[in-house]
């Protein structure tokens, strides 16, 4: 059992740090990312590969990150310079990623068990740990910066910040390239914590986020913790011991796609507080106001 | 100054629906001008300001602001010498921010927007000061988030942030049609005791008929992409409303013929 929890934990904090990225381009900017699962193979791949040449974990890990912004790049000049639609241009650069992480591995999985990396020496956990932080940290002060600040405001009023001066199109690649970089980071560190790459380790990495995402801002938006890197930990905790749960239950690995749908749908539906029985409770609840305001109004004429 | 030469502008070219709006157009724009522009609807008044910000490009003729063709720049390149208002009191702030940070925005406009962190709290003097011009106590809300504010204090806000940068021009896009006559009236107030306090070069596109008389030096009439009213000075100031109406009826009974 606590075998499985430290599992689930080192995981989550894994995953988040890709929640971090989705989070910028889903909440931030209001940009329909997908290519998120490519570059998170993308992160993984250069990683793997790197690492069997004999470069430094760490230093792979840099390179994942550059790769996936270069990535996040495309995406954001197909949209912005091409004026391809959002979803359209993310997808494109998800389909070419395939070929990419590919052609980059050489095949299509990639065992790292004998090699160096970053986890070889230490705690597994603390490596983590530390990791998620500087995440965390960086996205903290990130978002306080001016350069963060247009961010948020293009997602919030593209037209004010356009009214500043701005070159709003310069922003959004330099974001989508930002959320990328951080999404291939965490594949890069995925990849060598179980000690492979696969050309399908991404795959749902954007479902994840996204429930992560909501399931974070919804359930602790009330804990007044203004810090989002810090919700999307929890949320992703959440999201993967549900996970983690199902499997432990008895249900099968090729379950867990239809699983994570129902988890985001369940999240959604929550979240924008028109969901199936918040809805009822809700016209429950005025229902009875009213009737109360009547019964109050009635023994005042009275 | 800001000058617009032999502007022409054409939509949906080459369609069924072509429409020539401007032609040859020109308007000479003296500093610390304050012009307001009526016309019908379709009159081009939105257009021509379209045109200035950048939002839409001329097909021919230039675009002058004192003394630099501004007419290739794009959009948010003019923005840092041209702020405008919108008549949609949400365009100009950001609703999930608080007032502090939209001022804090607004105060960094033409700077760079790097890896410095926005809020300073020194601005805070600073920011009330300039929000106590209005007289809506906003300054005792500076954390309040915008999206928690009304259409009028939203609007005065954004005028406020829109002067913040010392813009060359000023640009008003029917910015109280979509408030109460009430509050209309009072940021109609706010607006030309600023513009007047700075000395900014303003133009106004308005509805309102007894605004474009009672603010501003020069009144512009706009007809199908043409002046046919231009008036400034002592002509402008001793216009009434009735005559204005008459101009007005005389240009869109015409129109019916044309």
């Amino acid at each position: 059992m606590q075998e499985f929890l430290l599992g689930v934990v080192q995981q989550s904090l894994i995953f988040s740090i890709a929640v971090m990225g989705i989070y910028i381009s889903y909440e931030i900017l209001k940009f329909a990312d997908l290519s998120a699962d490519g570059s998170f193979t993308l992160g993984a791949s250069v990683s793997a590969i790197l690492i069997i040449k004999g470069v430094n974990p760490f230093i792979a890990l840099i390179f994942s990150m550059l790769a996936g912004a270069i990535a996040g790049a495309i995406t954001g000049i197909l949209n912005v310079k091409l004026k391809i639609q959002d979803i359209l241009s993310s997808i494109l650069v998800m389909v070419g990623l395939y070929s990419i992480n590919l052609r980059i591995m050489g095949r299509a999985n990639l065992p790292l068990f004998a090699e160096y990396n970053i986890f070889s020496k230490g705690n597994i956990l603390f490596t983590i740990i530390i990791l998620a932080s500087i995440s965390v940290v960086f996205f903290t002060l990130f978002y306080k910066t001016k350069l963060g600040y247009l961010l948020k405001g293009i997602g919030d009023n593209e037209n004010m910040i356009i009214s500043l001066g701005i070159n709003t199109g310069a922003i959004k690649i330099f974001a989508i390239s930002l959320s990328n970089a951080f999404i291939a980071l965490s594949g890069g560190i995925l990849a060598q914590y179980q000690g492979f790459s696969d050309i399908n380790m991404g795959t749902g990495i954007m479902i994840m986020g996204l429930a992560s995402i909501i399931i974070g801002f919804n359930l602790f938006r009330k804990l007044n913790l203004a810090n989002s890197s810090i919700l999307c930990i929890l949320g992703t905790l959440i999201y993967r011991t549900s996970i983690a749960l199902s499997l432990k239950i008895g249900f099968n690995p090729s379950d867990l796609k239809l699983i994570s749908s129902i988890i985001v749908i369940i999240a959604l539906s929550l979240g924008s507080g028109k969901g199936m029985f918040k809805k009822k409770k809700i016209l429950m609840e005025e229902k009875d106001k009213s009737i109360s305001k009547l019964k109050k109004v009635g023994s005042e004429n009275a | 100054m800001l000058k617009l030469n032999n502007i022409s502008k054409t939509f949906n070219k080459e369609s069924i629906n072509e429409q020539k709006l401007f032609n040859n157009f020109s308007l000479n724009i003296e500093d610390g001008d304050f012009i307001s522009i009526i016309g019908s609807n379709g009159a081009g008044k939105s257009t021509l300001l379209n045109l200035i910000s950048g939002s839409i490009e001329v097909d021919e003729g230039s675009i002058v602001l004192n003394g630099m063709d501004i007419t290739n720049e794009g959009e948010y390149e003019r923005c840092r010498r041209i702020s405008r208002i919108f008549q949609d009191p949400s365009m100009g702030t950001n609703p999930s921010m608080t007032i502090y940070e939209n001022l804090s925005m607004a105060k960094n406009k033409g700077k760079r927007f790097g890896l410095s962190f926005l809020i300073d709290k020194e601005d805070e003097e600073y920011f009330k000061e300039s929000l106590k011009v209005l007289g809506l106590n906003l300054e005792d809300k500076l954390n309040t988030p915008i999206s928690q504010l009304s259409g009028g204090q939203r609007q005065s806000l954004a005028l406020i942030m829109a002067v913040m940068g010392n813009p060359e021009v000023l640009l008003l896009d029917e910015h109280t049609a979509a408030l109460d006559p009430k509050t209309s009236e009072i940021i109609m107030d706010i607006t030309s005791r600023i513009v007047e306090e700075r000395n900014i070069t303003t133009i106004m596109v308005t509805h309102n008929i007894e605004h474009a008389i009672k603010y501003g030096n020069r009144l512009i009439m706009l007809h199908m992409g043409r002046k046919t009213v231009d008036i400034e000075g002592d002509t402008k100031s001793s216009l009434t409303k009735e005559e204005l109406l008459s101009l007005f009826k005389n240009v869109s009974d015409k129109s019916l013929f044309v």
